[in-house]
């Protein structure tokens, strides 16, 4: 999957036959008793084969669509399509999909071999054969020395091998992954994530993976659909998401952009020209005309600001914004430079300044500085 | 996950099993707060009247044929405990006979109840607060004055009252509401991701729990086993009055004090212990091999 897939629109059901796992949501909501919908009315495809991941906060509904894809959990309305066939009131297993639980939930009375045996157990395959089957899906993810432990004697990276083995064993088209890497160190975390990447190319099944780590997200997906309070606020590839957020709250979350606000002075097809707060004005990229008058929010990567000593001589420029330096911490690549702004209620702006230019030309905190970018930069967000 | 994997069973460890620091000595050693000695001498206390009367009772079951109820030891020998099962002081070993299945239908009944309504109550019912206080309230009631309630209504009834019906349920009375409480405490303790996962796997209801909660909460329901059969075999207040024309072990002893001036009484109690620990300690065994299993079972093979 390396398109955009458009958020708002739901079109035909899985994209491709042949391909294994293709999802589609329609409409899909979730509301529990007298509280507002946990999950409300969400389009949403996702191709065969793809690494989607949910993102968002905790609370904003996206275990709950991870639960209901996972037959955990029925939808109050909509219908969730698994290669085109509406798979709602059907069983986990009649569905073809398969779910990883956060801490597991690995049986704690039986061994490795019989935790990932166990969904052929279920089905009745005599125990010779199921054992067998078991020892192969364990020799692919690793872990055949240790096919006679028990569970507790596991460490956390280990345990989410078995989880994934026990959860593989019957060859899913779609594997659900809630938080899976939140009961591991950070260390572990950044290996794990590599292998769950690795196992999805490996299986090319399709992989939904809920997470609330913007990096996370950004580093194994195919697609990253962002959550906010029960809907989809944008759906998009990694780099979509993190260059050019959609909304003001896709920026905030996934980080990395500094968003400044500032009043619509007039539009030339889809670039505007802001006034803002300080005295300079700012040329921005719209994804629609913007009005004029209208007071618009946009996004500048922090890593594309250029941080300078202020010349109060110079008239300030457009592009420019104006502040003292608050912090700065050096990063080893680049060096994060923590500006006040000039103006009331200041918003949050940070300038990731690549080491060799910071050196070139350093600022001291408590120094007045000039912080510009290039016109292309800018992109206006929606509300 | 390891923790969670040993918090869903039941956990039986000494309080200070683990530290290797039992021994040496606390900096502030030399003045400990009086409170200190205080609980020092309530702890010896509580231990010298538990088994220092245990002990002289096991001492004085062995006195010699010529020996009396009280020291001086007059040899050692097994008189008693042979006038005892041959039936010359009352009807033991018929006791026995009578309380031992009681205490295994007991048993039974508590743990198969017991699971049931910990796997019911799970899910909130309405009125569940109320059935459950309605249960647990039972316990409250004075055990002597329910027996002779069971008793007066198998009377109206024109019922006979005999150990296995009257009795059996004057004891449940006791047994069920315990069972219940221990199961609350087991199944609170319960991840249901386990189920979900056992779900997600392929299993139907009856395999879920067939194969995963049951075996999960084994070593919890071997305790409630071993509460319902030892409250049952204890069992005193409720059973005097519903168990008929032939008694139980502890109406047996009770009466054999009211006429029994042997100590055939002392080998009695020697004996009931003697059962009491047997199974106590079977049923402790059981809960550590499984445990230990779970845990250390790859590491020794």
């Amino acid at each position: 999957m390396q398109t955009a897939t458009p958020d708002r629109a739901f079109s035909t059901p899985a994209a491709s036959i042949d391909a294994r796992g293709g999802l589609a949501l329609a409409g899909v909501t979730k509301r529990y008793a007298d509280g507002p919908a946990a999950v409300d009315r969400i389009d949403l495809q996702i191709e065969a084969g793809t690494y989607c991941c949910l993102l968002g906060p905790s609370g904003c509904g996206k275990t709950t669509m991870l639960r209901m894809i996972a037959g955990h959990e029925t939808p109050s309305a909509g219908a969730i399509l698994i290669d085109g066939k509406n798979v709602v009131g059907l069983s986990p297993s009649e569905r073809g999909t398969a779910m990883m639980f956060q801490n597991y939930a690995l049986f704690p009375h039986l061994s490795v071999r019989d935790n990932v045996a166990f969904a052929m157990r279920t089905r009745g395959i005599d125990k010779k054969a199921r054992l067998r089957e078991a020892d192969k899906v364990i020799e692919q993810v690793q872990l055949t020395a240790l096919a006679d432990r028990m569970p507790g004697q596991l460490s956390g990276g280990q345990q989410q091998r078995v989880a994934l083995a026990r959860a593989i064993i019957m060859r899913p088209k779609v594997l659900l992954l809630d938080e899976p890497l939140s009961a591991l160190d950070e260390f572990l975390r950044l290996q794990m994530r590599g292998e769950l990447r690795s196992m999805q190319r490996m299986l090319g099944i399709t992989f939904v993976h809920v997470t609330h780590t913007q990096l996370e997200a950004i580093a194994v997906a195919d697609q990253v659909v962002v959550m906010e309070r029960g809907r989809i606020a944008q759906s998009a590839t990694p780099h979509e998401i993190y260059a050019r957020p959609q909304t003001a709250y896709v920026a905030h979350f996934i980080g990395g952009q500094n968003v400044l606000r500032g009043t619509v002075a007039g539009t030339v097809g889809h670039t505007a020209m802001l006034t803002g707060p300080q005295t300079g004005s700012f040329v921005v990229n719209t994804r629609a005309p913007a009005a004029e008058g209208q007071i618009l929010a946009f996004g500048v990567r922090r890593d594309r600001v250029a941080v300078t000593p202020l010349k109060r001589e110079l008239v300030q420029a457009s592009n420019e914004a104006r502040g003292t330096v608050r912090e700065l911490e050096y990063q080893g690549i680049y060096m994060k430079v923590t500006v006040a702004l000039h103006e009331e209620n200041p918003p949050p702006f940070v300038a990731f300044v690549e080491e060799r230019a910071f050196f070139e030309q350093p600022v001291a905190v408590g120094q007045d500085v000039s912080c510009s970018w290039a016109s292309e930069e800018a992109h206006g967000l929606e509300a | 996950m390891a923790s969670t994997a040993s918090s869903s069973v039941m956990t039986i460890t000494a309080p200070h099993d683990k530290s290797g620091t039992r021994f040496v000595p606390r900096a502030d050693a030399a003045h400990r707060p009086f409170t200190f000695y205080l609980l020092a001498a309530f702890f010896v206390a509580y231990v010298l009247f538990l088994y220092g009367p245990m002990l002289c009772m096991y001492v004085l079951s062995f006195q010699g044929p010529q020996g009396a109820l009280s020291f001086p030891m007059r040899g050692v020998s097994t008189y008693w405990f042979q006038q005892l099962w041959e039936g010359t002081n009352g009807d033991v070993a018929g006791a026995v006979k009578r309380s031992l299945p009681l205490a295994v239908v007991v048993m039974a009944v508590t743990v198969v109840f017991s699971v049931a309504a910990g796997l019911g109550f799970r899910s909130r019912v309405k009125g569940s607060t109320a059935i459950f206080y309605g249960v647990v309230v039972s316990l409250t009631a004075p055990g002597y004055v329910l027996g002779i309630g069971i008793g007066l209504m198998f009377n109206l009834l024109g019922w006979q009252t005999h150990w296995l019906s009257s009795a059996l349920g004057a004891q449940l009375s006791w047994t069920l509401p315990f069972g219940v409480l221990i199961t609350f405490a087991v199944f609170g303790r319960f991840d249901p991701a386990y189920e979900e996962a056992a779900r997600d796997l392929g299993a139907t209801p009856a395999q879920t729990l067939r194969m995963v909660v049951l075996p999960i909460l084994l070593p919890g329901i071997i305790a409630i086993a071993l509460f319902g059969f030892t409250l049952s075999y204890d069992e005193f207040a409720r059973t005097l009055q519903t168990t008929g024309a032939s008694n139980t072990v502890p109406i047996e002893i009770w009466s054999m004090t009211q006429n029994v001036t042997s100590p055939s009484i002392y080998a009695l109690g020697t004996v009931t212990t003697g059962i009491s620990f047997l199974i106590i300690g079977s049923a402790l065994g059981s809960i550590f091999w499984i445990q230990r299993r779970r845990l250390v079972k790859g590491a020794l093979e």
